[in-house]
């Protein structure tokens, strides 16, 4: 099992959850986050004062997934989010160790 | 780099500076005092504060509009979409006491068509004397920045219509060129007293044909010319803010007590009636708009009210002071029926109006002007019945030209005028932009910080 972890434009995320569920994948967790890696801020003035605003806002989403889809979702985030300027985000895969269906206690590949 | 913005606002000083002396001087020549005394009437103290208080009222409706329009945007563009009305209120405020003022009240010329430039820079604008060709008993000053805050507000409601999507320079270029070309014009045919279509017997109590028939239109023009908003239809463009509409909604209703019964330009028994019959009306046509819902879709919307009640408000407009209170309930209810209509069936018609300012002004705007003529009463619409010479038939069909009148030109110049202004520097923001929020891309200033 793996955990992705997709930092990526806001604006992408329509077209990202189109492409998952065009290959059936129906559950993932949604965040409104602030970061940047290469991608330089913008400035904003308040009465003249001008302030660097650095963090940008971004959206990560978080999937869980058997091993056997990894492939593929990946595939599909990267050519949903892709733009080619910097600013498109990042893609974290983690081994992920067990997973839980609270409403009836299925652990492991089942739970997903 | 510095010596460069010195010498900009530098500039921009003695621009105001000039403006001020040739201001002072057409003031001058145009005191009150030096002049004999007209005969005419006087100033009465009590119309003057009704009107005074109104046109503060209206003033308010702005800010107003800003509010209801910047909740419904998403939050990267509540600055830039507030920015529209407020810019209405630096920018048309000035163009109306330059020249604005003249060409809507100024001495008539060419038969109706336009007024003349006897108040350029409120020449002649007695502060203290009535203008003697209303019949009206406040300063003629206050009745020019009574007008003053209907000419703001007018355009301010076009930009519902091409929110989140305009550049701020070309929508400044705009304001200034309809205001002068659009709204100027058709206030002189219908409210001067030698307009062309008030010589036809068109009657407007509070600005139905010039306030909302003419922003509506314009509003379809515009977003016809600039086309969707990337990504409308299909990503989800859902409002930021649900508590800045309602309040802004509630201000709008609060304004238009000012808009409708301060157009009675008196503190009299018609004033009241116009006052009654504002919020009768809003009320019933907010009631109208959440009981289509509820019972068409399940469930009444906050959304659905505020929207229901200014059709309502809408709709009396032109109606005020000339239908009974009670007919008021009809105008209103009759008004947001239409607009609910319109407004749910607007995604089939392929534009992109994206705050519904044609679904709501321009269609409520049409419903009311020919719901004035329905409900007339005939008392207290003695102007209108040209004292009784002229048939109910009549006097709808004189409705309906004004309103086909002001739709005509009110399409095809503001059609021109943003084709002008496309041609000229390009009316949308980059599509970067228009992801990135209008907000930190035109005004370098962000509307919520964490």
């Amino acid at each position: 099992m793996k955990l992705i972890a997709a930092v990526i434009r806001p604006n992408k995320i329509e077209e990202l959850k189109a492409a998952l569920s065009d290959i059936g994948i129906q559950g993932l967790t949604v965040t409104e986050v602030r970061g940047h890696g290469r991608q330089k801020g913008h400035k904003e003035i308040f009465r003249g004062k001008e302030y660097a605003v650095d963090l940008l806002p971004k959206v990560r989403i978080e999937l869980a997934l058997p091993d056997s889809k990894v492939d593929s979702v990946v595939s599909a985030i990267e050519k949903a989010s892709r733009t080619g300027e910097v600013g498109d985000g990042k893609i974290f895969i983690m081994n992920l160790e067990d997973c839980i269906r609270i409403r009836t206690g299925e652990r492991g590949d089942e739970a997903l | 780099m510095r010596s460069r913005t010195a010498a900009r606002m530098l500039t921009v000083l003695c621009l105001f500076m000039g403006l001020g002396l040739v201001g002072v001087h057409a003031q001058e020549a145009g005191s009150g005092a030096a002049s004999p005394e007209p005969p005419g009437p006087t100033v009465n103290a009590a119309d003057t504060c009704w009107v005074l208080a109104s046109t503060a009222l209206v003033l308010f409706m702005t800010p107003g509009l800003a509010l209801f329009y910047g909740g419904l945007v998403r939050a990267k563009n509540v600055l830039s979409t507030m920015m529209h009305s407020f810019a209405a209120m630096m920018v048309v405020s000035l163009v109306w006491v330059l020249w604005g003022y003249s060409l809507a009240f100024g001495e008539d010329l060419f038969g109706g068509v336009v007024g003349g430039f006897d108040h350029l820079f409120l020449k002649d604008v007695s502060w203290d004397t009535p203008r003697s060709d209303l019949g009206v008993t406040i300063p003629h000053l206050l009745f020019c920045m009574y007008q003053a805050m209907f000419a703001i507000i007018t355009p301010a409601l076009i930009s519902g219509a091409f929110a989140e999507r305009m550049k701020f320079s070309s929508f400044a270029v705009f304001l200034v060129l309809w205001s002068t070309l659009v709204y100027s014009p058709i206030a002189h045919w219908v409210w001067h007293p030698s307009g062309w279509l008030a010589g036809l017997g068109v009657q407007d109590f509070a600005g139905g044909t010039v306030v909302h028939i003419s922003s509506g239109i314009a509003a379809l023009a515009a977003a016809l010319v600039l086309g969707k908003r990337k990504g409308y239809p299909h990503t989800p463009m859902i409002p930021h803010s649900m508590p800045w509409c309602a309040l802004g909604a509630g201000i709008l209703w609060f304004g238009w007590f000012g808009f409708n019964g301060g157009s009675a330009l008196a503190s009299n028994g018609l004033a009241v009636v116009a006052f009654s019959n504002t919020h009768i009306a809003a009320a019933a046509a907010a009631l109208a708009w959440f009981s289509a819902e509820w019972i068409l879709r399940g469930k009444g919307t906050m959304l659905g009210l505020a929207t229901g009640a200014v059709a309502g408000l809408v709709g009396i407009t032109p109606a005020a002071g000339f239908v009974t209170p009670i007919s008021a309930i009809f105008v209103g209810g009759i008004t947001s029926l239409v607009c609910y209509f319109f407004v749910s069936k607007k995604e089939s018609f392929g534009y992109d109006d994206s705050l519904d300012a044609f679904g709501v002004h321009g269609v409520g705007g049409t419903t009311g002007a020919i719901l004035t003529g329905v409900f007339a009463y005939q008392p207290l619409g003695l102007a209108l019945f040209l004292n009784g010479e002229i048939s109910k038939g009549t006097l709808i069909m004189r409705q309906v030209l004004g309103a086909g009148v002001t739709i005509l030109y009110a399409f095809v110049a503001s059609l021109i005028l943003l084709k002008v202004v496309d041609a000229l520097m390009g009316l949308r923001v980059s599509p970067d932009a228009e992801d990135s929020g209008l907000d930190v891309d035109q005004h370098g200033e962000g509307g919520y910080t964490f």
